[in-house]
């Protein structure tokens, strides 16, 4: 048996006529391992839903190929991929109860009244729904709708498991406390699951790895670590983490002694040349200019530094967003104490070389994270 | 709670009543008239207050109109099984063709399916009459002219535009997902289809087969054309209470009672149906 469940591979995707339409999904290529959590993460209209439509079967591939345990089927109907999915929206059958619409799932597997009941009550437990098992769709909430769809879909038996933004609609607490109950159950049974979403939380949370989707491009696909610590690109780095990254053009200047980049509005930053290693500051040297990069919580407040002016400082009830006036652009720091900071106050800041992140301003790619250039 | 003065609720009440006059005096005078002989019926001034008689309605069932003059033969329970057979003949035909066809328009979208759409809607733009003329000569050639099975196509004129757009909204309210839901929970497209499409539209689909109904039954033009006196249905055979002796109100009335009584029949059981099917979505989000 082998280790790949789902396999994509150069499958675009165009609404219309084949490279006349709209090209929903670019050449996407990716391989998902037995027993993973996948996310596929992006914006609205970045591919994401079309590429598991494709992968349902509800959308035709326009080029490419899909298979699923070695199987190709990205020709095959739905009913015979042997895929479960959970719908965002309005997807139960309104005129029968909650349960019947889960427990209708398994009606084509060979079960005993008995054991689907016990399956029912099992999952509806899991997902909170248990109350509600014997209502009616039309009177239930959208959250309630949205986990009796994820609960239809996580009760079958199938190769892979779509969860299209299956918790949207729910509570903070309760989205919070669902998460990690459907990374266990899916964990525990060792199956495979691919969910998408536009939650950078929730892909952190659940998955495995990320695949951060833009404009029908697959930017980066890696652990959710990776994504944070190492960004492919500037889409990846500002897209990935909340707040999101700080970015500001430099000039680069490499002497002797000290690397030296210049930011807009005279700011300048200097560092010790061992603190770059021999390769990067070949390549600073020929890029010239460059695209600076920095998390909002790696950006360090010291008594001197590159001067920066208050703008507003929310306490968010365990951190503090300070957002700053800085290198004729603005700058976001996240502070975990209840920072005392007024606006117009001048403030220092320091950025730490192994805290940057760097990119190519003309094709964004990036060079280097923490001074150790990429790849 | 809507609050609604005693004014505004009389003043609904008095709107009500002026407009269900309106729409139900005439059904109201026939449904008398029909009851009457001709004298009573145009004696000067008219009167609410008469002998009823069932004349009218004997004559007309037994076949047989008792003129001032002379006995005339007609064949108004013939034309009546006419109108029955026929529309809802036509209107049976017109959902086997129009509601898959309403779905594949709704959730198919393929090259030129809005063209065809509309091309279909267009066929209630030309007048009948029009349309009659080649008709009635290529029925002649291929054999169809006076045949129920050329009427019946004809009147799929009539009805499939209308099963189909009135369809096809249905289909298209209701969710996407619900029937993607069900395909990939190991269900073919043609169970889906029956299992969850069908029973979801029905109310609509309910809705536009009352209403072809009633087009069809209300036809005239096609059938007084195209069919010979065994094929004619009620609307046509009406012509024959005009006779060379005079017009007998009376057995007009009783005939107009008869051949509306089916469909008057069908909208009052059905008219629930009718009102929410076209007026409301499949499924309210």
């Amino acid at each position: 048996m082998s280790d790949v469940m789902l396999n994509l591979d150069a499958v675009d995707k165009f609404y219309g006529p084949i490279d006349k339409g709209v090209h929903a999904v670019r050449n996407l290529s990716m391989t998902v391992t037995r027993g993973e959590i996948i996310a596929l993460l992006g914006s609205s209209g970045c591919g994401k839903t079309s590429t598991l439509r494709m992968v349902a079967g509800f959308e035709a591939v326009s080029r490419g190929r899909i298979s699923i345990g070695g199987r190709e089927i990205h020709t095959l109907p739905p009913v015979q991929r042997n895929v479960a999915m959970a719908f965002e929206g309005y997807s139960l059958y309104p005129t029968v109860t909650v349960r019947d619409n889960i427990a209708f799932a398994l009606k084509r597997g060979n079960f005993s009244a008995v054991d689907v009941a016990a399956k029912v009550d099992e999952v509806a437990e899991m997902l909170e729904i248990s109350a509600i098992l014997d209502k009616y769709p039309s009177s239930i909430s959208g959250g309630q709708q949205q986990r009796a769809s994820l609960a239809r879909a996580l009760i079958r038996d199938a190769d892979l498991y779509l969860l299209d933004e299956p918790m949207g609609q729910l509570e903070p607490q309760l989205r919070t406390l669902l998460r990690g109950r459907i990374k266990a159950y899916i964990k525990e049974r060792g199956l495979t699951a691919i969910l998408v979403t536009h939650d950078q939380t929730e892909a952190n949370a659940l998955a495995d790895r990320i695949a951060v989707m833009e404009d029908g491009e697959l930017q980066q696909f890696a652990s959710p670590e990776d994504i944070k610590k190492s960004p492919a690109n500037l889409f990846t780095g500002t897209f990935v983490g909340e707040p999101p990254m700080n970015v500001f053009p430099a000039r680069t200047s490499i002497s002797e002694t000290t690397v030296s980049l210049r930011l807009d509005g005279d700011v300048e930053l200097s560092y010790p040349v061992d603190a770059f290693s021999a390769e990067l500051r070949t390549r600073l040297t020929e890029m010239g200019e460059v695209v600076l990069g920095v998390r909002p919580y790696a950006v360090q407040r010291r008594e001197t530094g590159s001067p920066a002016t208050v703008v507003a400082n929310q306490w968010l009830g365990d951190q503090s967003h300070i957002a700053a006036n800085f290198a004729a652009g603005s700058l976001v720091l996240v502070e975990h104490d209840r920072t005392q900071l007024v606006e117009d106050q001048q403030i220092a800041v320091h950025l730490e070389p192994s805290d940057l992140h760097i990119f190519n301003p003309k094709t964004g790619m990036a060079i280097s994270h923490g001074a150790r250039l990429v790849g | 709670m809507q609050t609604t003065s005693t004014f505004e609720s009389v003043l609904r009440g008095m709107a009500i009543t002026v407009i269900i006059l309106f729409f139900m005096f005439p059904i109201f005078w026939i449904f008398l008239m029909s009851f009457q002989t001709n004298e009573t019926i145009l004696r000067v001034p008219p009167s609410p207050f008469f002998e009823p008689t069932l004349t009218n309605y004997r004559s007309l069932i037994s076949g047989r109109l008792e003129g001032s003059t002379a006995t005339l033969e007609i064949a108004f329970m013939s034309n009546l099984y006419n109108s029955l057979f026929l529309s809802v003949t036509s209107v049976t035909v017109g959902l086997l063709l129009g509601v898959p066809a309403a779905y594949a328009f709704a959730r198919l979208k393929f090259r030129g399916s809005e063209d065809i759409a509309f091309t279909l809607l267009s066929f209630r733009f030309a007048p009948p009459l029009l349309v009659l003329l080649p008709l009635t000569i290529y029925f002649q050639q291929i054999g169809l002219a006076d045949t129920y099975g050329g009427l019946i196509w004809v009147y799929q004129l009539i009805v499939l535009p209308l099963i189909l757009w009135i369809v096809r909204g249905y289909f298209e309210d209701i969710p996407a997902d619900i029937e993607y839901a069900y395909r990939i929970a190991g269900h073919g497209f043609w169970a889906t289809f029956r299992k969850i499409a069908l029973p979801l539209a029905g109310p609509g689909i309910a809705a536009a087969g009352l209403l072809a109904f009633i087009f069809a039954w209300n036809n005239f033009i096609f059938a007084l054309v195209l069919a010979s006196a065994d094929k004619q249905p009620v609307t046509v055979g009406a012509l024959a209470f005009i006779t060379a002796s005079g017009i007998n109100y009376g057995q007009i009335a009783a005939g107009i009672m008869l051949s509306i009584a089916p469909t008057f029949a069908l909208a009052l059981y059905a008219q629930r149906y009718l009102v929410e099917g076209l007026s409301l979505g499949a499924v309210k989000g």
